[in-house]
């Protein structure tokens, strides 16, 4: 039970790092400067909760019998186990290697261009839109408590991600093709989302009803159409990602691998 | 209580951490001080600094044993901000936040009535959701012409 929240509370916290970390990559490249800034803001939205949701991983893990310990060892990062001192949040962010993390497949597909964003931002943000409420309805304290301070950021992010789907939509016929090109890529991807996996504390499959609607009302007015393919690609959740995965990590841990323990 | 009055927030220095209302509780026994501090947004990079700062402020005036404790729940809403915050805001040419409850809106496309705090008209309009912190919004006065940001409801 308690190996499962901590994994659980890993697979949370990989999927808004992970986030975080891609929207981050458009610091300075926004089309804009108003929406580079509404990007990276979301992202430092992401980041925040990824944090303290690897605070309490590594609380729970500091906390665990030896027992326990064992039960969760294909998740702990081996250079980590070098540093005799006890799990922070940086060593699970940053010293895990690939198939170690949790994230959903979607998070971690490449920026690409706008359309690619905001599409994944507004399935993400969806997901999280109806995830977070019931994670506050559970009775872990500290997961309601992050649920419950993270859904209001998430109010906005999906706010804004649905405006620019309808924007890119309903837009130019540039526009209308770069985000019907996102949504043929993304998604197979969408599918992961609602399928349980042993470690969830919720049951994901019943958000998927909500969910369905949420992007059916804003899909009429982006004048977009949902994609008749029913396969779906999963693995995150395993620990199997796709070939991006690696890339991101490179770039994301190079600090914190070539130099051990460094802090700003 | 007093000594935190000189807690600015890093980002909008006119704003005490009291104004901000992010000090949920103080509890001093004998010569150990324990605060209960709450963050505004997840990712506030302010955050660290204000514990920081409260620390120093409180060492400075004497007061070694400090222990400063964050806590997420109840989450930060805007609404607990001073009257007094509100109109500091607003001298330094920030919009204060409109009450939660009346205005706040997800809906789509949807935009809050916003009050310039240059020339006080209500005819302004969204530039952005996000603006140069996590808190706040910009936007344009139609009337004046001026940009400014605005502390958004949360």
């Amino acid at each position: 039970m308690n190996a499962n929240l901590f994994i659980y509370t890993l697979h949370l916290a990989d999927n808004a790092l992970m986030l975080a970390q891609r929207n981050a990559e458009w610091t300075g490249h926004g089309p804009v400067l108003e929406q580079d800034i509404a990007i990276t803001n979301i992202s430092l939205d992401l980041l925040g909760q990824a944090r303290n949701l690897y605070q309490y991983a590594g609380s729970l893990y500091n906390n665990f019998t030896e027992d326990e310990k064992s039960q969760v060892d294909k998740y702990i990062p081996k250079l980590w186990k070098q540093y005799n001192r006890e799990l922070q949040e940086d060593d699970l962010a940053f010293l895990r290697n690939e198939n170690q993390y949790l994230n959903l497949l979607i998070t971690e597909l490449p920026r690409v261009d706008w359309a690619q964003t905001v599409l994944r931002q507004f399935f993400f943000s969806a997901f999280q839109f109806y995830l977070y409420p019931r994670l506050q309805n559970t009775n872990n304290q500290q997961l309601s408590a992050i649920a419950e301070k993270s859904i209001k950021e998430v109010a906005y992010h999906l706010k804004w991600s649905a405006e620019w789907v309808i924007r890119l939509g309903d837009g130019t016929e540039e526009s209308n093709e770069r985000i019907k090109n996102a949504l043929t890529d993304q998604w197979v991807f969408t599918g992961e989302m609602f399928v349980p996996a042993q470690f969830d504390l919720i049951d994901v499959s019943l958000l998927k009803e909500d969910w369905d609607k949420k992007i059916e009302s804003v899909f009429a007015e982006a004048t977009l159409r949902i994609p008749k393919q029913t396969w779906m690609q999963s693995g995150g959740k395993q620990g199997k990602h796709t070939e991006h995965l690696g890339y991101l990590l490179a770039e994301m841990q190079y600090m914190q691998r070539t130099y051990p323990n460094s802090v700003w | 209580m007093e000594i935190l009055k000189d807690v600015k927030d890093p980002e909008v220095p006119v704003l005490s951490v009291l104004d901000l209302g992010i000090i949920r509780s103080v509890n001093i026994e004998d010569d150990k001080i324990n605060i209960v501090i709450t963050p505004t947004y997840s990712g506030c990079p302010a955050m660290d600094v204000i514990a920081m700062d409260i620390r120093l402020k409180l060492i400075e005036k004497g007061y070694r044993d400090v222990f400063i404790e964050h806590q997420l729940s109840p989450a930060w809403t805007t609404d607990w901000m001073s009257e007094e915050g509100k109109r500091k805001l607003k001298a330094f040419g920030i919009a204060p936040p409109n009450p939660k409850q009346q205005f706040c809106s997800s809906e789509m496309f949807r935009q809050e009535a916003v009050q310039c705090p240059h020339c006080n008209s209500y005819h302004s309009e969204l530039i952005s959701q996000f603006g140069s912190t996590a808190c706040k919004a910009m936007y344009r006065c139609l009337d004046c012409k001026e940009a400014f940001d605005y502390f958004k409801c949360h």
